[in-house]
């Protein structure tokens, strides 16, 4: 029985001693909450990268107000509740000043019980399905209203289309996407019956029937555009029945939500050639911010042909208006940061400026993107900023809903009501 | 079981179970420990994470325990145990999202100008809960949520007809050993990949989240209501642990290990090895979902990832390098895993720089993991549980009936 | 400068002439650099109207994408790309007019919607031009948007024609604008007649067009309607509220009033912490709140609440029913008549369809299971470490196809190797583990699975998280396609024909050579084998080998038609057990029974339930677990004494 007892307790040790030493104001530290193992690390490892590139610039800048920062990279292994374990961790044992983290929705909502109880702040880069505004958290990717109602438009307008595909792999971010963009849809005249609704299973790879289901949509006469929400390496599969089937982008186009570089570069795009992607970034975006990112990308991962993202960029955004706020504020400290963040503004990879709104979203130019032979995307249409709305205007029960932590001082808003529905998030 | 009894070991006394009452001392005084050291209550030395993280340990140590019964005893590897576990866990959580934001959605309310109607509350509360994932309503399946006695019977009724059922099916079709764990992967695959869609209703991919706010303990704080669960799961560990003590002991455990080591054999000597199997199995679920109702309100998040095969054969896992077929094995070895695994992949192991290449634990962990149980496997199948063979013998030591020399000892439950 | 002043001249001296392409364009230059569908229409029309000689290859050029603008005059050139920068070009002559650094110009990128405007333009100029590819173009054009003054056009330019598969498509294009646009009755009903042997989405959607119809309400049908058929409220066509939702909309009854507007009005009427005479703190249920709010109907004059049998008798006393937007009778009775005729076949091919796709899903997962199946039934032992052979085969073939280019010559060379890979990697793991475990195969089980997570993992160190491309070769592109309904990729049917191959091979080897037939007697009977004077630690290793291997091939052909991950194998193994267990084990055709018995479930319930492939997994698992209840054997039993085994 000794073992027993003298392992744990050499464990408590090890752990209790991290927990108790005293914190000083230098170094600045910063908590990296990416998957680098699990069935995320495919997309997170990359963000976790792009971090460590973003810190060890501004150190070499001289740091922040006047300490050096330290990252503290954990690895939350794909795990949900681990990232809530890890959140905890990095907030009282690491004492970390922020958060950069996270890539789905339901990592999201794990963790922000423990944000909003233990008082953190935390930057969320990826697009997600809007319906949320944590006092805590800062959303640097898109809203629906900056992805997909753009692209749903561009659809409708420059494509004519009026039959839709929604195709998505079965979880939040598809479901309540699909969701806004029927009501969506419907509030444009499609109705019902020409909105096709498909889900399937994280890492699907027989698309076989789905495929020729949606080919076989066009018998109508309608023209048919495929909205897709698949996710991750379900995507390879997907596009590549695309190709064999034939499907070209003129007679059915597919635009992606979830589909940028990285996951173009496990495919071979020659037969891919014209469908679409809507982003509010493109790797090929053609200005001397975006050429000098991606320059000091390639030197700090050594590798010329990794190629740069969309979450990146809601990073890069994400870091300096931290450090813009940090240095605005005179302190790390979260309450100081949080009011300081809203209305401070970075120029964006793409040309233009995003500015924090107060309801911790930004703005953002919503880009369409057509498929190259080389795994890019050229930008056939490029929006000005667009503000991200919290809540959408689409669904009934959240048209009524606001988030402003600058005047109302709530996320959740009840504007018919005027009341707070409440100050924690929906988990 | 309707052999005459021989008489062996007519009753379990925890004098006559000197590991079982060992196993118990250590867990009370490790429990007073952490107490006096938590942040909570006591010296502030463990934070409140780290409680968290040892509470939850104590449920998966619970979990193996069931699990070393139904597979170190009873030669049945179900990798399905971990999916009563979560089931257990949705159980609980399904009250814990209700009551919560009925609390929530009340207090909003009530600043109304009319008072709601039964119909705009519970509508108020669905789309509290299910807006997150684009739905309005609630699901058939939430019909007891607002009760926490309905709910905590369904902790126990659910998991135990699913795995009554299963049971009674596989064992009455005689499918055993590799079949039968082929067999309960798939019904741990079905019901992951059930939950899975949004349309069962219980919110899908996302799950219920925020499950550590326990509704009417607001003004307590986490770092108290870690160190309730922190006890509640120490003492329900320690239940567990003597209640497979007692069941695995005496005439009743001979012929649950018998089954082990020779089915055919003991159904030929009258014994009704169906019956038993399935008392064991049915059991053996139930506790793990326990152990899952206290594990999910201090992880805070259940989603249907907790129930993917993978979780299951991971428990086996567990209890293979703890040592099967000894109870405090099974815990011992759940416990230094899963604290290990959080160890190295929370970045606490320091890099070991070779040179040429710089061995990073985080990538470097799931290898190690999987080759230390290759080796544990075949180099010492009693597990670490064997490391406590060493210690000299007692006379009326019990409890080391493993699997190579178990059931046919010749001293076989004498005290 | 000099090119400056000498485009200067050049503009000057055809501005004298006529207006030149490049004024045109200069009029409205943003029309041109940032055009959209709707508003593209305007500048064609003058491009075209202008009849510059120069206009179509402008348009296709725009088309193409190869049109750039430069950013200090707003000029439009061709370019071409030269080191850093471009060389320009002029867009009426073709000369080369000067050079322009990296940001100086911008490629204008009209997207698809435009691309297909200006491809309608281009009809007229393409339809009848010398080069084939821009026919096609013009005909694609035709078919994506028809409209009636094609038709003309087209069949003046059939005659002409001399490229037979053009023709062939010119005519058949012909028939589809004839049918939907053709002004004479009778020659329109007969072009439509003509459709229903055609099943090809093109002929469909034009019938589908033509028997657009919309739900529509009167109080009565009207004597001139075009009626597709009655709809009566209640039914799952139309509900009841819907039903009465057009009524409201067509003003032939009065609203309903919501819940939501009985409280609104009920709060607007509070007074003194009352509504009329009730007190506030009462209305908490619906009940409560109807009362009141009728006798503030009363009392205010407010829209009355609509009873269910107002309701009921508004429904009543109207017709509701679906009319064909096209008002002629005749036109849509051929239609109709057409387009059953075109969907029974549909049906047909549709059926066959999903048959093919099953066969394909089977293949797929008897290649996978096959293996498997080979050492569980030798040895006895479940290897949770197959679905990372069949990764590490998926892995050799991306190395191999980074090493060799040649997309052909890679496959080739990657099948056998990714065989060799595995084989060897699977006679290791006999050798080191599964050996030293034997007649213990629940640890072997737990044993594979640790090799299993380590390889994963080491797969992730190596190669990293990302997908890595594995390309199939441009032969195995593309799918054999009957018609619109019926089609296979090819690389589907080379799976096929693998994993036929492997059913043959493996066939061959145990029935036809000595190691299968050391292979089999071990199986049934290893100490009477051994005392024959096999070796069955030989025979062991030498199946494991072999299962192995064919899991590596597996692997490279379910790279080539989904993915390259390190998580590819746990994707596949809980399915191989599925068809190993159902099928039966030990035997190579159960495992073909299992693995088809596993493919045509799943694609069956994928197609009744079309909308949710999750579901489709989760009962094929549910069946199969009943399944084993009936055969706890599998499908193809072992008889006799191995069945005890």
């Amino acid at each position: 029985m000794t073992k027993t007892s003298l392992s744990i307790a050499a464990l408590l040790a090890a752990l209790g001693a991290t927990g108790a030493a005293a914190q000083d104001a230098c170094p600045i530290k910063v908590g990296v909450l990416h998957s680098l193992s699990g069935t995320m690390a495919i997309s997170e490892t990359t963000l976790k990268d792009t971090m460590l590139m973003l810190i060890e610039q501004q150190n070499a800048k001289g740091g922040l107000l006047g300490c050096q920062i330290e990252p503290v990279v954990v690895d939350p292994a794909s795990d949900w509740p681990l990232f809530a374990e890890k959140a905890r961790e990095l907030l009282t044992v690491n004492e970390v000043d922020v958060i950069f983290g996270a890539w789905t929705s339901v990592s999201r909502k794990s963790v922000l019980p423990v944000l909003e109880e233990l008082n953190g702040l935390m930057f969320y880069p990826v697009q997600y399905e809007g319906e949320e505004s944590s006092k805590n958290v800062f959303y640097t990717g898109a809203a629906p209203n900056q992805q997909a109602i753009p692209a749903v438009d561009y659809y409708l307008d420059e494509l004519g289309i009026t039959k839709f595909a929604l195709l998505g792999t079965d979880y939040v971010y598809p479901r309540t996407t699909n969701n806004i963009l029927a009501a969506y849809l419907e509030s444009k005249g499609i109705p019902e019956e020409d909105i096709f609704v498909n889900y399937t299973p994280f890492g699907q790879s027989d698309w076989a029937t789905i495929v020729s289901d949606v080919k076989a949509l066009a018998a109508d006469g309608e023209p048919v555009g495929v909205i897709s929400t698949i996710n991750g390496d379900a995507n390879i599969g997907f596009y590549k029945e695309l190709a064999a089937q034939g499907i070209s982008a003129d007679d059915m186009p597919v635009v992606a939500f979830s589909v940028g570089e990285e996951e173009l570069s496990g495919l071979d795009t020659t037969n891919l050639v014209g469908h679409l992607a809507a982003w509010n970034y493109f790797m090929s975006a053609d200005t001397p911010e975006n050429a000098a990112f991606i320059d000091a990308w390639h030197a700090y991962i050594g590798d010329e042909s990794r190629v740069t993202n969309d979450p990146m960029e809601a990073h890069y955004i994400g870091f300096n208006m931290w450090v813009q706020a940090v240095e605005q504020a005179g302190t790390t400290e979260v309450d100081a940061v949080t009011a300081a963040m809203i209305g401070q503004e970075v120029p964006n990879l793409t040309g233009g400026t995003a500015v924090m709104l107060p309801n911790h979203h930004l703005t953002k130019p919503v880009l369409i993107g057509e498929i190259t032979a080389e795994g890019q995307f050229d930008i056939i249409s490029q929006t000005e900023e667009v503000p991200g709305d919290a809540w959408t205007d689409f669904l009934p029960e959240s048209a009524v809903l606001e988030a402003d932590w600058q005047k109302l001082n709530c996320g959740m808003f009840n504007t018919e009501t005027q009341t707070c529905v409440q100050l924690t998030s929906n988990y | 079981m309707t052999a005459t009894p021989i008489a062996l070991r007519p009753r379990f006394t925890l004098a006559g179970n000197p590991s079982v009452l060992w196993a118990l001392l250590v867990l009370a005084i490790f429990t007073l420990g952490v107490t006096v050291l938590a942040e909570g209550v006591g010296a502030g030395v463990i934070s409140t994470s780290f409680v968290k993280t040892l509470g939850k340990t104590l449920c998966l140590c619970l979990a193996a325990v069931a699990m070393d019964v139904v597979w170190g005893y009873c030669g049945i590897l179900s990798l399905g145990h971990m999916a009563f576990f979560g089931i257990g866990g949705y159980a609980i959580g399904q009250w814990l999202m209700t009551a919560r934001t009925t609390d929530i959605v009340a207090q909003n309310l009530a600043g109304q100008p009319l008072p709601p109607t039964p119909r705009e509350l519970e509508q108020a509360v669905a789309s509290q809960i299910f807006g997150v994932v684009g739905a309005e309503d609630f699901p058939w399946i939430w019909a007891f949520s607002d009760s926490l006695a309905l709910q905590l019977l369904m902790v126990v009724l659910v998991p135990g007809l699913l795995a009554g059922l299963f049971g009674w099916l596989a064992f009455r079709s005689r499918v055993t050993g590799v079949y039968l764990s082929i067999l309960t992967q798939g019904m741990t695959l079905a019901l992951s990949l059930w939950l899975f869609q949004n349309d069962s209703g219980l919110r899908g991919n996302n799950g219920l989240s925020g499950l550590q706010n326990i509704p009417g303990l607001d003004q307590w704080g986490q770092d108290a209501i870690s160190i309730g669960f922190f006890w509640a799961s120490a003492l329900a560990l320690a239940l567990g642990y003597l209640l497979f003590a007692w069941l695995t002991s005496g005439r009743r455990g001979a012929v649950i290990r018998a089954i082990r080591d020779d089915e055919a054999r003991v159904r030929f000597l009258g014994y009704g090895v169906e019956g038993t199997k399935l008392l064991v199995f049915t059991l053996t679920a139930v506790v793990a979902a326990i152990a899952g109702a206290l594990y999910y309100p201090q992880a805070g998040i259940i989603n249907p990832g907790e129930v993917a095969p993978l979780a299951s054969i991971y428990l086996a896992v567990w209890v293979a390098i703890g040592g099967r077929g000894r109870l405090y094995g099974a815990a011992l070895g759940a416990a230094l895993v899963s604290l290990m695994s959080s160890w190295f992949t929370g970045g606490g192991a320091p890099d070991i720089p070779l040179g040429v290449y710089t061995i990073r634990w985080t990538d470097w962990w799931t290898v190690l993991l999987g080759l230390t149980f290759v080796a544990v496997t075949l180099l010492a199948p009693k597990g670490l549980g064997g490391l406590f063979d060493l210690v000299p013998r007692r006379a009326n030591r019990q409890g080391d009936w493993g699997p190579d020399d178990g059931a046919w000892r010749s001293e076989e439950g004498q005290p | 400068m000099r090119f400056l002043l000498a485009l200067a001249f050049v503009l000057l001296g055809s501005a004298a002439m006529a207006q030149s392409l490049q004024d045109l364009l200069q009029a409205d230059p943003e029309a041109v650099s940032n055009p959209s569908r709707r508003t593209v229409g305007e500048v064609l029309d003058q491009l075209v109207d202008s009849g510059l000689p120069e206009v179509p290859q402008f348009l296709e050029r725009w088309q193409g994408k190869e049109v750039w603008q430069r950013a200090s005059d707003g000029l439009f050139f061709y370019a071409e790309e030269d080191g850093e920068g471009h060389v320009l070009y002029d867009i009426t002559s073709g000369e080369e007019v000067g050079r322009a650094g990296p940001r100086d110009i911008k490629a204008i990128k009209p997207n698809a919607g435009v691309r297909g405007v200006i491809g309608s333009a281009l009809i007229e100029f393409q339809l009848t031009d010398p080069d084939p590819v821009r026919r096609q173009a013009a005909l694609a054009a035709i078919a994506d948007d028809p409209a009636p003054e094609h038709l003309e056009p087209l069949r003046a330019s059939i005659a002409a024609e001399e490229e037979p598969s053009i023709r062939v498509r010119k005519e058949r294009l012909e028939r589809l604008l004839s049918a939907s646009f053709e002004d004479d009755r009778e020659a329109r009903i007969a072009a439509i007649g003509d459709l229903g042997s055609d099943i090809t989405v093109e002929a469909r959607a034009v019938l589908n067009r033509m028997l657009a119809s919309e739900p529509q309400v009167a109080a009565s049908v009207p004597a001139d309607a075009n009626l597709a058929h009655a709809m009566t409220p209640g039914s799952a066509e139309l509900p009841r509220e819907a039903a009465y939702a057009m009524l409201v909309d067509a003003g032939l009854a009065a609203p309903l009033v919501t819940d939501n507007e009985v409280r609104d009005a009920l709060v607007a009427a509070i007074q003194d912490g009352k509504v009329g005479d009730m007190a506030v703190a009462m209305l908490g249920t619906d009940e409560a709140r109807h009362v009141a709010y009728d006798a503030l109907a009363l009392r205010d004059g407010l829209p009355p609440r609509v009873t269910e049998a107002e309701m009921e008798a508004a429904l009543d006393s109207h017709a509701f029913w679906q009319g064909y937007v096209e008002p002629d009778q005749g036109i849509t009775q051929a239609a109709e008549r057409a387009l059953a005729s075109a969907e029974t076949r549909v049906g047909v091919y549709k059926t066959a369809d999903v048959a093919l796709d099953a066969v394909s899903l089977a293949s797929i997962y008897f290649l996978a299971a096959i293996g498997l199946a080979i050492t569980f039934g030798v040895m006895g032992v479940i290897n949770m470490a197959h679905g990372e052979f069949i990764m590490m085969g998926a892995y050799t073939g991306y190395v191999v196809q980074t090493l060799v280019p040649d997309y052909t010559l890679s496959l080739i060379l990657a099948l056998p190797l990714a065989f060799i890979v595995t084989f060897a990697a699977g006679v290791v793991m006999e050798r080191l583990v599964i050996r030293h475990l034997a007649h213990r195969p629940l640890e072997t089980l737990l044993a594979t699975f640790g090799i299993s997570i380590a390889l994963q993992q080491i797969a992730k160190n190596i190669f990293g998280t990302q997908a890595r491309p594995l390309t199939s070769p441009a032969w195995l592109d593309g799918a054999w396609v009957v018609n619109d309904v019926l089609g296979i990729a090819y690389i589907r049917i080379a799976i096929f024909v693998l994993a036929l191959l492997f059913l043959g091979l493996l066939l061959f080897i145990l029935k036809r050579t000595r190691l299968g037939l050391e292979v089999r007697a071990v199986t049934q009977n290893p100490g009477m084998a051994a005392s024959m004077g096999i070796d069955p630690d030989r025979i062991a290793m030498m199946t494991f080998g072999l299962g192995s291997g064919i899991a590596g091939i597996a692997g490279v052909a379910i790279g080539l038609y989904a993915k390259v991950t390190s998580e590819m194998g746990s994707d596949y193994i809980v399915q191989s057990f599925m068809t190993v267990v159902v099928g039966g084990v030990g035997n190579v055709w159960g495992t073909l029974a299992g693995a088809s018995l596993i493919g045509i479930l799943q694609k069956g319930i994928e197609w009744f339930n079309p909308s949710n492939t999750l579901a489709a997994q989760t009962y094929m698992i549910l069946f199969i677990i009943a399944f084993i209840q009936f055969r706890p054997r599998g499908i193809v039993a072992m008889k006799g004494r191995a069945a005890g085994a």
